[in-house]
């Protein structure tokens, strides 16, 4: 089952490699990672995707717990949460009914051109993941992507529950 | 403030930590911090002859103490070698600390001569590591290094210090912190009340019920409580390799050692058990056997300080997070006043079954006229140090001959690799039992493969004065995977031989220790008193054994706890 880890650690050096070293050791999967610092400079918020059935992911939560410059860890998927992730899709468009087609689907999907080319658009999409492989999978439909790139997902939970020191 | 360089706040922060031992090897890297060592006497420093006896000395240490065990190498080579040390006190949560040199600052990264990331290297196997950046934050680290290291759950952490920053030219302001507590680092200790109450609840409803001591009960120093545990509840009580000597092993209750090669009485009774209080143990896979088999009728109490170790293998029906102390307090708090009578009457039949299982006395051995067998070896070592030595061992059959038929009456007098198995251990570990009790006896059980993967220790024991003594079981080969070659490859015993053994008696000579060799059964009691005989010398015991002898009872494959071999012929 896809979970949703949120991790808050310590912004110190090698904090992130100690959390990646729990996953590869252990043999935990890494679906797509997600790391800044806080509004508190000192603290670094991490957001795992991982899959596994509970006994997994009871066990990552514990492991990653267990390391010394984390303080909080939470599965978001346990309750309500919200989710987003950015994607920037390089599409080509060569000619004016591509243009129109993706230009189209760019208003459908709510996503924004944020860079414009003789042969390419750069486009902005956030959302679920769900939306953004929605939307990949639309513009590979009516032209090529060039390139993609993910943040991967970051996420809170809704109403009061919150990931504080 | 006072004024110092960075490799004399090294220094001074160990002497005010109260640390009295490192265990180290000098090299270019660290050459400050020696330089540091060299102007004081608070601090003593132990030459050892590779660095990775230093990891294991401190281990040994450690164990035997309860206190932190410090390394002190250089960069690169110096570092790496300590990574099995480091490793073996890992699995087996054991408190240290290693202070490894690094090449200055500006060349890190830039694959300098002896460069190696130690803190990236060692990541997976320790509990926390800290590269220093500035030479003022080096009381705060190694503090902190020493905190950590030994709260909580215990283990290894690593401190890289930059050669740059321990310059003995430059001079800064020393402060030892006042305060090394973090926000992101609070072990939780006392076990939660509502669990405690459900704890009590099960135990005093089982029928069936046995204790199961691991090490987290040596580590907290809980001998005690888990004693008065165990008498009031009048349960039997089993322990792991690492937690022998936490509950004596003299003790009536006591059905002996777990898991695969544990004895029959403790399997049995682990299996048919309608409630577990494991505590301080970790349901590792030389105890469960088939996780899928594992207890049927058990309800599993497991209290551990580390909540992932709860659950991990096992299923816990009442998990308790905390320390094997203070939960044993709160235990024992809830249960009140037992009525013994009443007490002792329910578990009769449970007794009665136990009994029945003791009867089959599994350890018994056949002796023989020419060839001398391990088990007596151990046994006519545990007659001539009273049952009261320090007893140190290496890995494979030897190791577990030991820890069947020496028994350990108290606990920190069992000092073996447990969680990593890691051969050579034996020797420096006894070095660093010896360095923290220099009156007691230190002895080390090990074989003709182990003893030699750090013989070169020899020489450290002549330099220090060590006494210890070296019970060698040789028979020519390697015991333990000879074994499972004949159960489980017929017999084809790829490199298991040693076909160059050399002479140990003039190897131990050479070294300018006593070495004593032995070939008759009629020999041992003789040589063995002669060896304890000699208090204030290093003596190596050559003892050649009975080639075929295999360890038993023994756990088979796949099955439940209790599905053992308890000889080459009979099994359950």
């Amino acid at each position: 089952m896809r979970r949703i880890i949120s991790v808050l650690m310590e912004n110190a050096p090698g904090s992130l490699s100690r959390i990646v070293g729990v996953f590869s050791q252990r043999g935990y999967n890494v679906d797509s990672l997600c790391v800044a610092p806080t509004d508190d400079k000192s603290l670094s918020r991490l957001t795992i995707v991982t899959h596994g059935d509970d006994k997994v992911i009871e066990q990552i939560t514990k492991q990653v717990n267990k390391l010394i410059d984390v303080l909080k860890v939470t599965d978001l998927s346990d309750g309500h949460h919200v989710e987003r992730e950015l994607m920037l899709v390089k599409v080509a468009t060569r000619s004016d009914l591509v243009r129109a087609e993706v230009k189209r689907n760019v208003d459908i999907f709510r996503a924004q051109i944020v860079d414009v080319d003789a042969n390419n658009y750069t486009i902005q999409v956030t959302g679920t993941s769900d939306k953004l492989d929605a939307f990949a999978h639309t513009m590979s439909q009516s032209t090529e992507i060039i390139e993609a790139s993910r943040t991967g997902v970051c996420g809170l939970a809704r109403g009061e529950k919150a990931l504080r020191p | 403030m006072e004024m110092m360089s960075g490799a004399a706040m090294v220094v001074r922060t160990l002497k005010d930590i109260g640390v009295k031992h490192v265990f180290g090897y000098p090299g270019g890297a660290v050459l400050d911090i020696y330089d540091a060592l060299y102007a004081q006497e608070d601090v003593e420093h132990i030459l050892v002859r590779h660095e990775q006896a230093a990891a294991h000395m401190a281990d040994g240490y450690a164990r035997s103490t309860g206190k932190t065990g410090t390394v002190l190498v250089t960069s690169g080579p110096g570092a790496t070698n300590t990574l099995t040390g480091i490793a073996t006190a890992f699995m087996d949560s054991i408190p240290m600390v290693v202070l490894s040199g690094q090449v200055p600052s500006k060349h890190i990264g830039e694959d300098a001569f002896q460069e190696t990331d130690m803190v990236g290297c060692s990541r997976p196997i320790v509990k926390h590591s800290f590269l220093v950046k500035r030479a003022v934050d080096i009381p705060e680290a190694i503090a902190k290094a020493y905190y950590i290291a030994n709260t909580g759950r215990p283990g290894p952490v690593v401190v890289d210090l930059p050669k740059d920053i321990v310059n003995v030219l430059e001079e800064h302001p020393y402060q030892f912190p006042d305060d090394v507590t973090m926000r992101s680092y609070n072990p939780t200790l006392k076990g939660h009340s509502r669990q405690i109450k459900k704890a009590v609840k099960t135990l005093l409803e089982a029928k069936r019920p046995i204790i199961y001591v691991g090490g987290g009960a040596i580590t907290s120093e809980a001998s005690e409580l888990v004693t008065e545990i165990a008498e009031k509840l009048n349960a039997p009580v089993t322990s792991t390799l690492m937690g022998l000597g936490a509950f004596s092993s003299v003790h009536e209750q006591f059905v002996g050692m777990l898991g695969m090669h544990g004895r029959l009485e403790a399997n049995k009774a682990m299996h048919n058990a309608d409630c577990i209080l494991a505590l301080g143990a970790r349901f590792d896979d030389r105890v469960t056997n088939n996780v899928d088999k594992f207890c049927p009728y058990a309800s599993i109490i497991h209290v551990d300080i580390d909540p992932a170790s709860i659950s991990k293998i096992i299923g816990a029906h009442v998990p308790v997070v905390g320390s094997v102390d203070e939960v044993a307090k709160q235990l024992l708090k809830e249960m009140g006043k037992i009525d013994a009578k009443a007490q002792t009457a329910k578990l009769a039949d449970w007794w009665e079954q136990v009994n029945q299982w003791r009867s089959r006395k599994c350890l018994d051995y056949k002796k023989d006229k020419n060839l001398i067998k391990p088990q007596e070896v151990i046994e006519s070592l545990y007659k001539h140090t009273n049952g009261d030595a320090y007893i140190s061992s290496d890995v494979g059959q030897h190791q577990m001959f030991a820890a069947l038929y020496y028994p350990f009456a108290k606990p920190r007098r069992w000092i073996n690799s447990g969680g990593l198995g890691t051969m050579g251990f034996g020797l420096p570990a006894a070095m660093g039992v010896q360095m923290a009790h220099p009156e007691a006896v230190s002895a080390v059980v090990t074989g003709d493969g182990s003893i030699q993967m750090n013989i070169q220790e020899l020489a450290t024991c002549m330099q220090y004065n060590l006494p210890i003594k070296i019970i060698s079981l040789n028979n020519r080969a390697l015991g333990m995977v000879r074994q499972w070659q004949d159960m489980n490859y017929k017999g084809r015993h790829s490199s298991s031989y040693m076909d160059a053994m050399p002479d140990f008696v003039k190897l131990a000579e050479a070294y300018g220790h006593i070495g004593i060799k032995v070939t008759k059964p009629e020999e041992l009691d003789a040589a063995m008193a002669k060896c304890f005989a000699a208090k204030d010398r290093l003596v190596f015991m050559d003892i050649e054994i009975d080639q075929n002898e295999h360890v038993y009872p023994m756990q088979i494959k796949f099955g439940a706890m209790d599905d053992m071999r308890l000889s080459k012929t009979e099994r359950t």
